[in-house]
């Protein structure tokens, strides 16, 4: 019953989305489309993987020794199955491994992304609003944390959390670790931005008036200033996704990421590049691929979501 | 200005060519491991013993054909009236590094630090009793009964000097288990063909001819420098071997010996190591400590060890993870020693039902879970083997948590007292080509002398004194059949799952020629260009 009137509201919504400006600017760009339709299509996969894949990469009981290095398009030896992208030298399914592997990428990037766009976003709004010594201390810990490159603060955290975890516990949180080391290295940015919208947004009369009826400053800065300065957030989060997937698969690709034994896409590239020089193709070029495309449908559709969201442009 | 430029770029190319010269002379070897230790008697390990033999010398050394050569002894004999004292005359003439004169001295006291408790090599030593000086170039050895092997123990003990050793306090042997450090671990003062230059672990050693080499005119001794290089990375290291960045390649990946074979411009050269690739188990312990299992021991039933070992398919890790270059065997003892018989070669027929029957009768029909240690630069592959095995055994029900970690994490944890891993994957080399120095260091109960590397926690005081009495045993044929005897119960109790043995690829620049050693032991002084 109550049902329909809220179906209403939202078909409105929808129909009042449909008709933005931003929507037409989606309509009208085919990048956007293309690559939105791809990340959309590679998330899902993600997602799903257990439901469209032979095998479980993961679990090596699940592997057949014999079907290694079967080339794409063959049967296994051990399995009589074909394997559409070959297999790894364990028998490990390429087309498999890929889905688990981006699934692996993709959940450090987008918790990596979230954890250092609160942290960046709560300093940020701190320094902005508070303003004097708080501000200064901030931007300050900014400026020496955007001096570093990124992937050296992500190896300072993960090679720390190496000594100071003992060995039989890594391999379950390394997970944990490559999304704490990420986020560290990139939450800057977020504070940067965020500190200057607010800086602007806090002498506005809105947050004046709350203050004079005696609002205390949390609430102030998470129901006020926050929604206004969250759009710029957004751009540089999608941005930022792609970025830390890149990196995680640097790390990784080092030897300092993801155990063998939850490979992300950066792992997959490491064991390929040791089969380079011996003529098996598919272990390296599927996943470099695949990280490509993640990566470029992600960046494609980040430039897009700042154009689209940038008045001066418009 | 024009001017000095152009002979400032004269005298820059003079340079280069000159420093072309001198560079064709030198090699650059690169391998995926560094040596642990300079210490020549602190770690039984490969690679390690072959980075010192181009250093340091031992009395004998082992020919590529496996016979004895004179090194720093020039002749030897039990003495015809005690069978259990051995007459070394040692080589003439020969200096250390530092100009010491080498003499009985030094053998004395290299042989006494290398029987000492922190010598990795003393289980190689427990059959002696003493060392005495006769003269200065005549050495007596006396053993508790005969033992004719003996001279076979030496091939990898290293003579060091006296009074160098004892003037930089390095006397005591590094205990490199606990992480100890002396002088004599990044310094070198021996008798060999190069002497030091520089030392950093794990990055680069480099070694300079020894130009009053004793050998000098017996060997080519073409090479004047020696640049060590651990790569870790396969295809790192083939990508130097085929730039020509590097001149040697010791350990060729398997899965780029096909390709290297048909580059030209680079050399292959294949053979057998006398080493076996194997899984030890805890089967001491009343409990497995990785395992889900509390207050029991699984490996400590025979059933469950030769469950697994049935389960393990080593005819798929010889075809895909090693490419064929491994020979599948069911004994850790390698066909190149005495006591080897083709029947214990034979590896056990890999049934997965019949294993998981046999673990559940053993009372796991769930199977149980556990931690595997793991070497990641030490043997071919060894890391890929693991992963396979962890897959094997995963499909009889045991799960298994795989730790890969660099050989100097791996080997401390088999060797600590108790050992900190109850499920391990080791290979064992057998420079003296006898089952005695299996029985040793892998089976004998660790104490004293011997054991050393027996991180099972056997302890079977039966077996115990067989082996002991190898040792004295003069009569061969006897001696045969308690070999014969030894092996025929550890192969029925599978202490250790065997995998199977390696077969070595030496990659090379064209103009060289290394050949391929039983030990995987070269000698750079050998090296001639074309």
């Amino acid at each position: 019953m109550s049902q329909a009137p809220a179906m209403t509201r939202i078909s409105a919504r929808f129909a009042r989305f449909l008709d933005s400006d931003f929507f037409f600017s989606y309509r009208n760009s085919p990048v956007a489309i293309v690559a939105s339709f791809l990340t959309v299509t590679l998330i899902l996969a993600a997602l799903f993987a257990p439901f469209l894949t032979p095998q479980n990469p993961f679990n090596p009981a699940e592997l057949n020794l014999m079907d290694g290095l079967t080339h794409p398009m063959q049967a296994g030896l051990g399995s009589n199955r074909v394997f559409w992208l070959g297999a790894d030298e364990q028998g490990r399914d390429v087309f498999s491994a890929l889905l688990y592997g981006s699934r692996v990428s993709l959940f450090v990037g987008f918790a990596s992304t979230i954890f250092s766009a609160f942290l960046g976003v709560t300093l940020g709004v701190l320094a902005g609003y508070f303003g004097g010594r708080t501000d200064a201390l901030i931007m300050r810990v900014t400026d020496v944390q955007l001096s570093f490159p990124a992937i050296l603060v992500a190896l300072l955290v993960f090679g720390v959390a190496r000594g100071v975890i003992p060995p039989e516990f890594q391999e379950r949180v390394a997970l944990w670790v490559m999304v704490v080391a990420l986020g560290l290295a990139n939450w800057a940015q977020y504070a940067r931005t965020v500190r200057a919208s607010t800086l602007v947004e806090r002498q506005k009369d809105y947050v004046s008036a709350a203050r004079i009826i005696g609002r205390s400053p949390a609430p102030i800065m998470a129901r006020h200033v926050l929604p206004n300065v969250a759009g710029p957030v957004f751009v540089i989060a999608t941005i930022n996704l792609a970025l830390a997937i890149l990196e995680e698969a640097t790390l990784s690709f080092l030897g300092a990421g993801l155990p063998v034994t939850q490979p992300s896409l950066g792992t997959l590239i490491r064991f390929g590049q040791q089969q380079l020089f011996s003529g098996e193709w598919w272990i390296l070029v599927f996943p470099a691929l695949m990280l490509i495309t993640l990566a470029l449908s992600i960046n494609l559709l980040g430039d897009w979501l700042r154009d689209a969201l940038d008045p001066k442009i418009k | 200005m024009t001017r000095s430029f152009v002979k400032f770029a004269a005298v820059l190319m003079a340079g280069t060519m000159l420093a072309g010269v001198a560079e064709a002379r030198s090699l650059k070897w690169a391998r995926s491991g560094d040596s642990l230790t300079l210490d020549p008697h602190a770690q039984n390990e490969g690679p390690t013993s072959t980075l010192a033999h181009q250093i340091y010398e031992p009395l004998v050394t082992r020919k590529v054909d496996g016979g004895l050569e004179p090194t720093l002894a020039t002749s030897w004999r039990i003495l015809p009236d005690d069978p259990t004292v051995w007459e070394f005359k040692l080589r003439q003439g020969v200096k250390f590094h530092n100009g010491n004169p080498f003499n009985a001295d030094d053998v004395v006291f290299s042989v006494e630090r290398v029987m000492s408790p922190t010598s990795d090599f003393k289980g190689l030593w427990a059959s002696v009793e003493s060392v005495k000086k006769v003269d200065d170039y005549t050495v007596h050895i006396k053993t508790k009964g005969p033992n004719p092997i003996l001279i076979q123990n030496m091939t990898n003990t290293f003579m060091m000097d006296k009074e160098w050793t004892t003037a930089n306090k390095a006397e005591k042997v590094q205990d490199f288990k606990n992480k100890e450090e002396n002088f004599a671990v990044r310094n070198a003062n021996g008798t060999g063909a190069f002497q030091l230059v520089s030392r950093e672990p794990d990055v680069r050693t480099v070694l300079r001819r020894n130009d009053a080499y004793w050998g000098k005119g017996k060997v080519p001794l073409e090479v004047s420098e020696i640049v060590y290089t651990p790569v870790k990375a396969d295809a790192t290291r083939i990508a130097a071997m085929l730039s020509g960045e590097v001149d040697f390649v010791q350990d060729v990946p398997v899965q780029d010996i096909q390709r290297l074979k048909s580059q030209s411009g680079v050399k292959v050269n294949e053979g057998p190591e006398n080493r076996t690739i194997f899984l030890g188990m805890d089967v001491g312990s009343a409990e497995l400590k990785s395992s889900d299992q509390k207050g029991k021991n699984p490996f400590a039933d025979k059933q469950v060890r030769q469950a697994m070992s049935m389960a393990i398919n080593r005819d798929a890790i010889q075809r895909v993870v090693m490419r064929g270059q491994s020979r599948p065997t069911g004994t850790i003892a390698p066909p190149f020693i005495d006591g080897f018989t083709p029947e214990m070669g034979k590896p056990p027929a890999y049934d997965v039902a019949k294993a998981k029957a046999m673990l559940a009768a053993a009372g796991y029909p769930n199977g149980f879970s556990v931690t595997l240690n793991c070497p990641n630069d030490r043997y071919l592959n060894d890391e890929g083997i693991c992963q396979a095995v962890v897959g094997m055994l995963g499909q009889i029900g045991i799960k298994i948590n795989l730790v890969a970690q660099s050989k100097s994490i791996h080997f401390p944890l088999i060797q600590k007292n108790p050992p900190e891993t109850q499920f391990y994957l080791l290979g064992w080399g057998v420079p003296p080509f006898d089952s005695d120095y299996i029985f040793t260091f892998l089976y004998h109960t660790r104490e004293g002398a011997r054991g050393g590397w027996n991180a099972i926690g056997l302890s079977d005081k039966a077996l115990d004194a067989k082996i002991q009495s190898l040792a004295s045993e003069t009569d061969l044929a006897k001696r045969k059949a308690t070999v014969a005897d030894i092996w025929a119960k550890l192969q029925d109790e599978t202490y250790y799952i065997p995998l199977h043995d390696q077969l070595l690829a030496y990659a090379m620049k064209p103009e060289i020629n290394i050949p391929v050693h039983p030990d995987n032991t070269v000698w750079i002084k050998n090296v001639s260009f074309k």
